[in-house]
């Protein structure tokens, strides 16, 4: 990681909060709930999946939970509402607090091109962990939009019947299980790419453990 | 009513006598699955541990996790609307064939006799009678087509007929302020519903298939059909129907499966 050029001018200036804080505590503790709450519904739902597969492969049995479909459906179906009531707190409190604003705004796709080419050549700099670049926010909203994704498609797939709007919305339940399956994988995604860049960050852990 | 192998003379059992112990094998059987089952509780146990949650023993997390769905029955049954139909769907688009399934394979299914066989109802109800099929047959009759969704995932569009079971309920005077109908079937298979989706107008005691009489891997001689629950709560085979506020449980239920399990 080149400290020496960066790509966005305006790191000079620390976006961090009183006292140094970076991460405030309802950001640190919502996410760790999220993490946790998204591993659980991950694990549990590959059991499920492993049932009657969509595709023609299964996960092995030995890496998911719930130790039979029984058991994997009551992880599921308890580990939902940690991660909607988590997130449904997470989304209010950016909105509220105007950290969404502050932190993920503005975000133009000619700034995201450009960071995105400046990582792929390890030249952007993370130096001020309070400040977002275009790649990190892209990647920030999408696992969020990705995670509303999973819960509507979840609740379509759960109750297809109650929920008339939401089952046409996904193309039908057969369907519903598709985009589930695709939203999860995008979340898979995000979280290898994540702990990698957290890997080679290590600060940022700091920051969402300790606030700074 | 179950016939299995004939040849007593080589095993030396009675029907009965081998009834019993298919029903303790099948117990068995799913007993590795629970303890595997428990295990797993205990990894996740640690993994709560380290994140400050105290679900340190598999038997905290699973009472824990039992008494999440009860909570989600609780939720289920305020989400249900009684009025909302499943959708239903054109002739052209029946699954062909039906898939076959039960916690037992298509060999095992238990043949009914037609002749002398009598509905028992018993319970909260005014006439604990039992029922001919050609009484049942008798009353009005309603056809359906929607998606039957199993609760591992898949799902297949059927064609189902038979007598709203609002409307027997209403025959046998049962008391609708009920919590609970219960039913107990011919291949030891146990299942019970909530009142409200008991009375839902596409709940039917289903004695066809596809226009003809319920085939025997359908369920003969009859099966409750509700397009507003998961395929396991859908019992096939009846041979007896009761009305109570006891919770009669159900065979999925009883091993970890959602009680309401509705879509």
């Amino acid at each position: 990681m080149s400290t020496a050029t960066t790509a966005s001018p305006q790191t000079v200036a620390s976006d961090a909060g009183p006292g140094g804080i970076v991460q405030p505590a309802w950001v640190r503790v919502t996410h760790w709930l999220n993490a946790l709450g998204a591993i659980l519904m991950v694990l549990s739902g590959w059991r499920i999946y492993n049932a009657s597969p969509i595709f023609p492969f299964r996960f092995p049995a030995s890496i998911t939970l719930g130790g039979w479909l029984g058991g994997a459906l009551q992880w599921h179906f308890a580990a939902m509402w940690l991660l909607v009531v988590n997130g449904l707190v997470y989304l209010s409190l950016n909105l509220l607090t105007g950290r969404a604003r502050r932190r993920f705004l503005p975000l133009s796709p000619r700034q995201f091109a450009s960071d995105l080419a400046a990582a792929l050549h390890g030249h952007l700099s993370h130096e001020d962990v309070a400040r977002y670049n275009a790649v990190q926010k892209v990647a920030y909203v999408g696992a969020a939009a990705l995670l509303v994704l999973l819960v509507l498609s979840g609740l379509a797939i759960w109750k297809s019947v109650q929920f008339p709007l939401l089952r046409a919305l996904m193309g039908g339940y057969d369907n519903a299980r598709i985009v589930h399956f695709l939203a999860m994988s995008g979340v898979v995604a995000f979280f290898v790419v994540h702990v990698t860049m957290v890997a080679l960050v290590p600060r940022t852990l700091r920051a969402m453990i300790l606030g700074r | 009513m179950t016939t299995y192998d004939p040849d007593r003379s080589r095993t030396g059992l009675t029907p009965l006598d081998r009834r019993e112990l298919l029903k303790d094998a099948n117990r068995l059987l799913a007993m590795p699955a629970r303890r595997r089952f428990l295990r797993s509780g205990v990894t996740l146990g640690s993994l709560a541990a380290m994140t400050g949650c105290s679900v340190t023993d598999s038997k905290t997390a699973e009472s824990l996790l039992m008494a999440v769905s009860r909570f989600n029955d609780r939720v289920q049954a305020w989400l249900f609307d009684p009025n909302r139909l499943a959708p239903t769907y054109p002739e052209s688009m029946i699954t062909r064939p039906f898939p076959f399934n039960a916690y037992y394979g298509i060999d095992k299914v238990p043949s009914v006799a037609a002749s002398g066989f009598r509905l028992q109802v018993s319970g909260r109800v005014q006439q604990a009678d039992s029922w001919t099929l050609e009484q049942l047959a008798a009353l009005p009759q309603q056809e359906q087509i929607t998606r039957h969704i199993c609760v591992e995932g898949w799902s297949a569009i059927g064609r189902w007929g038979g007598v709203p079971f609002s409307h027997f309920l209403a025959r046998i005077g049962a008391d609708l302020g009920s919590k609970y109908v219960g039913f107990k079937c011919a291949d030891d298979y146990y299942e019970s519903i909530d009142m409200p989706t008991a009375l839902h107008p596409q709940t039917i005691l289903a004695l066809t298939y596809d226009g003809r009489t319920l085939p025997a891997q359908y369920g003969f001689p009859m099966k409750l059909r509700m397009p507003t629950k998961l395929g396991y709560k859908n019992p096939k085979h009846i041979l007896e129907i009761f009305v109570t506020n006891e919770y009669p449980g159900g065979y999925w239920e009883d091993q970890g499966y959602n009680w309401f399990g509705g879509s």
